[in-house]
């Protein structure tokens, strides 16, 4: 029997999970909706990862999560390791693309840019305050048009002249767009607008000031865009890499970090079928009104967050 | 009106040497207001206009939270950059709430003219004796210099301790000490006492630890709430936190013209309030090749936004990696976590790569 590790990574559209085996090569790999409910999606991606691998031959010892609902998942798979998207993303871009210097991440909510230099992580940004041009702006967008977010960056290549969109913010952009619609743009011209404009809103913000040097990797759910990689070529003026895998990066990296951990518990596919609850309760000890975050496993508290002072502390009884 | 109680919105820990500068030489009462909270920052949103900055409104919403406690003059500082006109809105917003309240707002006075300063603080008692004043002035201003050097040592220590919470059960007793100081050499000793009970503190601290420099604009940087405590996050994390910006060195001191020595390759004139303070730190922090620089801000602080630039040219010139945070009235810390783990990652790993 070999040992194996599992890497998850809780986006809010989507969660990733992959399985790797020693020598980092992904035995397993699932992709799917997180649908608001990140503890059902990841029971699904467990069920569905444990019905891809021979469990007589590799066992999993190690657990990693990452993204936005990492602490929560984290708790509940008993994980090793629960670490950011940031550092998750450039071990696993890391561990395909040793060469890389620059990588491009736009998500569901959020986007981020990582630079790298002889292997490691030296500057990154990630988007601030506001979620424009992300994945969900672009869902927004496409529904507006009548059309499915997948089939934009197919619609996108075929206009011969994208409009102009506004792209400083998603609120200028959408009026923009009903604007330019109205007056009689055609659609996948306003479509390939959309997708410029959703570089250009990139670069200006989370790559403001940042030195982009190739090989630039591409990454996210909006990668899958031929559009938006389009749009990136045309702007940046070299070739951008979107790897066939790349929505499965930040789950492959935390799946590395959990094994160079060294922490290792065997991991049980079974908590497929165990009942996680989790409270938030408001603390009234003081004015801050902490919402805590508690997570109970049949009933019994297992771990609890989200207090800014030790008021609100909630000690959970560690059995001996 | 009988009896003065006069307060001003809480900076970090100063409201101890501001109450006894209250009290004792102008003898009015001082309302300390309650600890800056998500209430403070409700009420103070509530009633700002939206765009303004957001120390506008924790700084309201902390003197609602003291006219509640019967504060009934409230005090205003003055500044080179919007902070200039907040006496003034203040007192607007607090007048058309219904709040029948003196304002004292100390936009007008100059440094360089003392007595614009003493006709402020007759506004706040006309009967004030200057005598008094001038005797319990400098126990006031020493006193800003106790804590911020305690509070400096704190800073770049309280990541090593071997018991958690040492430091900072050590540090509300140090300030509970001090409100009872009222002669200079009670402050003394109680300094020399702390000092010692601090340095006495077990540390595991490695050779050469982790150092963070924070810059950035005055009140997020030095009011812990508005900036998540990202001094004592990063401490958690085994990191020296070095924070040059505090009252003593920026206004007791004032370096302003060795500043401008400092960065003249990088700023020819001054963009106003702690910019060229942010631009000399950082650059300081660069060449003592410390392992980053965290700026903080808040949201659409000119003249901070015009500083960053020139940290950017910084950062590529010494190689230094710096990590922009931008705080308004945002109260969950997610996303300043995720930035703050990444960041301690990303200078961890290059450590190591350097170190190959």
């Amino acid at each position: 029997m070999s040992k194996a590790y599992l890497g998850i990574d809780i986006g809010s559209i989507s969660t990733k999970g992959v399985i790797i085996d020693g020598k980092n090569e992904i035995i397993a790999k699932e992709y799917l909706w997180t649908e608001g409910n990140p503890v059902y999606a990841v029971k699904r991606l467990i069920k569905l990862l444990e019905s891809q691998i021979d469990t007589d031959k590799h066992k999993v010892v190690s657990v990693g999560t990452t993204g936005s609902a990492r602490k929560l998942i984290g708790v509940i798979t008993d994980a090793s390791v629960v670490k950011n998207e940031i550092t998750a993303h450039a071990i696993g871009t890391l561990s395909i693309y040793p060469n890389v210097r620059t990588i491009f991440e736009i998500g569901g909510q959020d986007s981020k840019i990582i630079l790298i230099e002889n292997g490691v992580v030296v500057d990154y940004a990630m988007n601030s305050l506001c979620a424009a041009g992300t994945g969900a702006f672009l869902s927004s967008q496409a529904h507006r048009l009548g059309v499915e977010v997948e089939d934009f960056g197919k619609i996108a290549l075929t206009s011969k002249k994208p409009t102009q969109i506004a792209a400083r913010c998603t609120v200028f952009a959408e009026s923009d767009l009903v604007h330019k619609a109205q007056i009689g743009h055609k659609k996948e011209d306003i479509i390939a607008g959309l997708c410029q404009a959703v570089v250009s809103n990139y670069l200006n913000n989370v790559g403001k000031g940042k030195k982009i040097i190739s090989p630039v990797i591409f990454q996210g759910g909006v990668s899958k865009n031929q559009g938006v990689k389009k749009a990136f070529e045309d702007t940046i003026g070299h070739e951008v890499i979107v790897d066939p895998d790349g929505h499965l990066t930040g789950a492959l990296g935390v799946a590395i970090i959990a094994k160079k951990s060294g922490i290792e518990r065997d991991f049980d596919f079974n908590i497929a079928d165990i009942d996680f609850i989790t409270k938030g309760v408001e603390c009234s000890k003081c004015s801050n009104n902490c919402e805590i975050i508690c997570v109970y496993k049949e009933d019994e508290l297992i771990d609890a967050w989200g207090n800014k002072c030790d008021k609100g502390a909630i000690r959970i009884h560690v059995k001996a | 009106m009988s009896r003065y109680k006069v307060s001003f919105p809480h900076l970090g820990n100063y409201y101890i040497p501001l109450e006894i500068l209250f009290t004792e030489g102008l003898e009015v009462d001082y309302i300390i207001p309650p600890s800056v909270t998500k209430r403070t920052l409700e009420l103070g949103t509530r009633y700002s206009p939206d765009a303004v900055c957001a120390p506008f409104k924790y700084t309201l919403g902390n003197f609602i939270e003291t006219l509640e406690l019967g504060a009934n003059t409230l005090v205003q500082a003055g500044g080179v950059c919007r902070l200039g006109y907040y006496g003034e809105l203040d007192e607007q917003i607090l007048r058309d709430l219904g709040y029948d309240v003196k304002f004292v707002n100390f936009a007008k006075t100059r440094i360089s003219k003392p007595s614009t300063f003493y006709d402020k603080f007759k506004e706040i008692n006309p009967n004030l004796s200057l005598n008094r004043i001038a005797k319990i002035l400098p126990l006031v201003l020493k006193m800003v210099e106790y804590i911020d050097e305690i509070e400096d040592y704190v800073r770049k220590n309280i990541g090593f301790e071997v018991e958690k919470g040492s430091f900072d059960s050590l540090h509300e007793e140090f300030l509970e000490s001090l409100e009872k100081v009222r002669t200079k050499p009670e402050l003394n000793n109680t300094y020399q006492k702390y000092l010692n009970l601090f340095k006495g503190i077990k540390l595991k601290k490695p050779k050469r630890p982790l150092m963070v420099g924070i810059v950035g604009e005055y009140y997020t940087i030095m009011e812990p709430f508005s900036n998540h405590y990202i001094e004592k996050e990063l401490a958690q994390k085994g990191i020296v936190v070095d924070r040059w910006m505090n009252v003593s060195n920026s206004l007791l001191h004032r370096p302003v013209k060795k500043v401008r020595e400092h960065i003249k390759n990088y700023a020819k004139y001054d963009m106003g309030a702690t910019s060229m303070y942010t631009i000399d730190k950082t650059l300081e922090f660069a060449k003592k090749k410390y392992d980053g620089v965290i700026h903080v801000k808040s949201s659409g602080c000119t003249p901070e936004i015009d500083a960053m630039p020139v940290l950017q040219n910084i950062s590529s010139d010494h190689k230094i990696p710096i990590l922009y945070f931008s705080f308004d009235t945002q109260t969950s810390d997610t996303g300043i976590q995720t930035r703050l783990e990444a960041f301690y990652d990303m200078i961890i790993m290059r450590k190591e790569k350097d170190n190959e």
